[in-house]
């Protein structure tokens, strides 16, 4: 018996050790990997679907909050090209020498007001029916993005300061790491409404759990979303750089509820 | 369903193991028998992960080998790739944080070799490998197997050490437990929930196989 069994932890040992000496990637091995804002969750995945389609290249996407990419680049993340939700985080980049010019801006990002079914509020543009919800105690918490990683937190922060309502809410928030987990825990009903991406409002996964209104552009600095490649790019990357600034992109954009960049930015 | 972050987490997770298991094995054995000066200060550390929040290590990882470090200039300058955000770090990470479940029961099964079985195999004259090779491992392989399991299991649902050290890139640090992660964020809730049950029965048959192996030992011995 404990002959068979001690051929039997060998096999075991050499079978991990051989499933371990495969190649370690599944995805083509020398596809680009791209950082994204979380805001383009469902937008560039579609971009990058017809991108596939038409030169039969593929790019890794991995979404996530801009502040939290521009850490990751600065401490040697592999990314070839990073499309901020804001220009600030390019701008950190670029000072720092790690990337191939200074970026273009390939969008104009909305923020939107959001209820989920059943919520104690109606979404209003004014968000007076969010004041009278949490000036009687009705809202407990509202998700943002944590300002300090993504501009749309960011947004949202600027937002309810504007309506004066920030030291209302300032107790009440609860923070995502990126605006796509803020719309998670609103979408989700984890929390009784949410300030996040109006691209993430108007994904299919989202239409039908709530309701929402876009907040009026003057409540909060404009989302000038900026892209910009790293010094490591290689081709693949440079071009799926260009594709973003087609007219077919933009118009996935344009359906997502970004704006074009005006000429000039 | 993710299928390159589940095969991304067995390689990891199997390559925990292989590189663990070896290591164990000769770090058990005299634990398991000789006493020594701060002995119990080894157990400690090796010990140590089971209480350390993934996150400290997470933090001292990215510290020690991040891009800005001298360790990881050294490192990417000889390897040509950093260490962080990559499979190797990733790798590196899962071995530490899984000392504890790589160590303990090779150590318990060692002890729990009666002395009077390694006397007699001294005794009849076997070298101390073939004494290893033919007495020790053949008793203590069921710690062995439990070691592995457990290794094997507690790298398949890492979540923070890998977000911290590995990011979360397609196909080179986005493993099973992180890709529920990201599918929750993107309101896949479909791919979320299929992953969360594989995942739920893979450990569940590695939690059930340790344990089985645990009450078949007795009957072995007799």
């Amino acid at each position: 018996m404990p002959g068979i069994a001690r051929r039997t932890l060998l096999l075991f040992l050499s079978g991990l050790a051989a499933g371990f000496s495969v190649p370690m990637t599944v995805h083509a091995a020398d596809a680009p990997v791209i950082a994204a804002a979380s805001s383009l969750n469902f937008a560039l995945a579609d971009v990058a679907d017809l991108f596939a389609r038409e030169t039969g290249q593929t790019v890794r996407l991995s979404f996530g909050s801009s502040g939290n990419f521009v850490r990751q680049i600065a401490q040697g993340g592999p990314f070839e090209m990073f499309l901020s939700a804001d220009e600030e985080y390019v701008a950190r980049l670029v000072a720092q020498g790690l990337t191939i010019g200074r970026g273009d801006v390939y969008a104009v990002g909305r923020i939107v007001l959001f209820a989920p079914d059943g919520a104690p509020f109606e979404p209003d543009p004014e968000m007076n029916g969010l004041r009278e919800a949490v000036l009687s105690g009705r809202v407990r918490r509202l998700a943002i993005a944590n300002p300090e990683l993504a501009p749309y937190g960011r947004a949202a922060r600027e937002s309810l300061m504007h309506k004066g309502l920030w030291d209302s809410f300032k107790d009440r928030l609860v923070l995502g790491e990126n605006v796509s987990q803020a719309a998670q825990f609103a979408t989700s009903g984890s929390a009784d409404g949410g300030i996040f991406a109006y691209s993430l409002a108007l994904s299919p996964n989202v239409a039908g759990r709530g309701r929402f209104v876009l907040l009026p552009e003057h409540l909060h600095a404009p989302l000038r979303q900026r892209m910009v490649l790293m010094r490591r790019a290689g081709d693949v990357a440079k071009r799926f750089y260009g594709f973003v600034q087609q007219p077919a992109a933009r118009e996935i954009f344009a359906r997502y509820g970004f704006q074009p960049p005006r000429p000039g930015e | 369903m993710d299928w390159s972050a589940l095969i991304l987490s067995l390689q990891l997770a199997g390559g925990t193991v292989a590189v663990l298991i070896p290591l164990g094995i000769l770090a058990a054995r005299p634990l398991a028998w000789r006493r020594f000066a701060g002995k119990g200060l080894i157990e400690a550390l090796i010990a140590l992960p089971l209480v350390l929040p993934p996150t400290v290590l997470g933090y001292y990882l990215l510290v020690a080998f991040g891009g800005n470090s001298p360790l990881g200039e050294v490192y990417e300058k000889l390897v040509g790739r950093p260490l962080v955000f990559t499979f190797e770090g990733l790798l590196l990470a899962s071995i530490l944080f899984n000392v504890p479940f790589g160590i303990q029961p090779i150590q318990r099964a060692f002890e729990a070799i009666p002395p009077a079985v390694r006397e007699a195999a001294w005794c009849s004259g076997m070298s101390v490998w073939r004494a290893f090779w033919r007495v020790e491992l053949p008793l203590a392989w069921p710690g062995l197997v439990s070691a592995a399991v457990l290794t094997f299991a507690h790298t398949l649902g890492e979540f923070g050490v890998v977000l911290m050290v590995g990011g979360n890139i397609p196909g080179e640090t986005r493993t099973i437990a992180i890709a529920i992660y990201d599918r929750v964020q993107a309101f896949d809730t479909d791919a979320a929930g299929l992953m969360s049950a594989v995942l739920l029965g893979l450990s569940f048959l590695a939690i059930g196989s340790v344990y089985i192996l645990a009450n078949r030992r007795p009957a072995s011995h007799a």
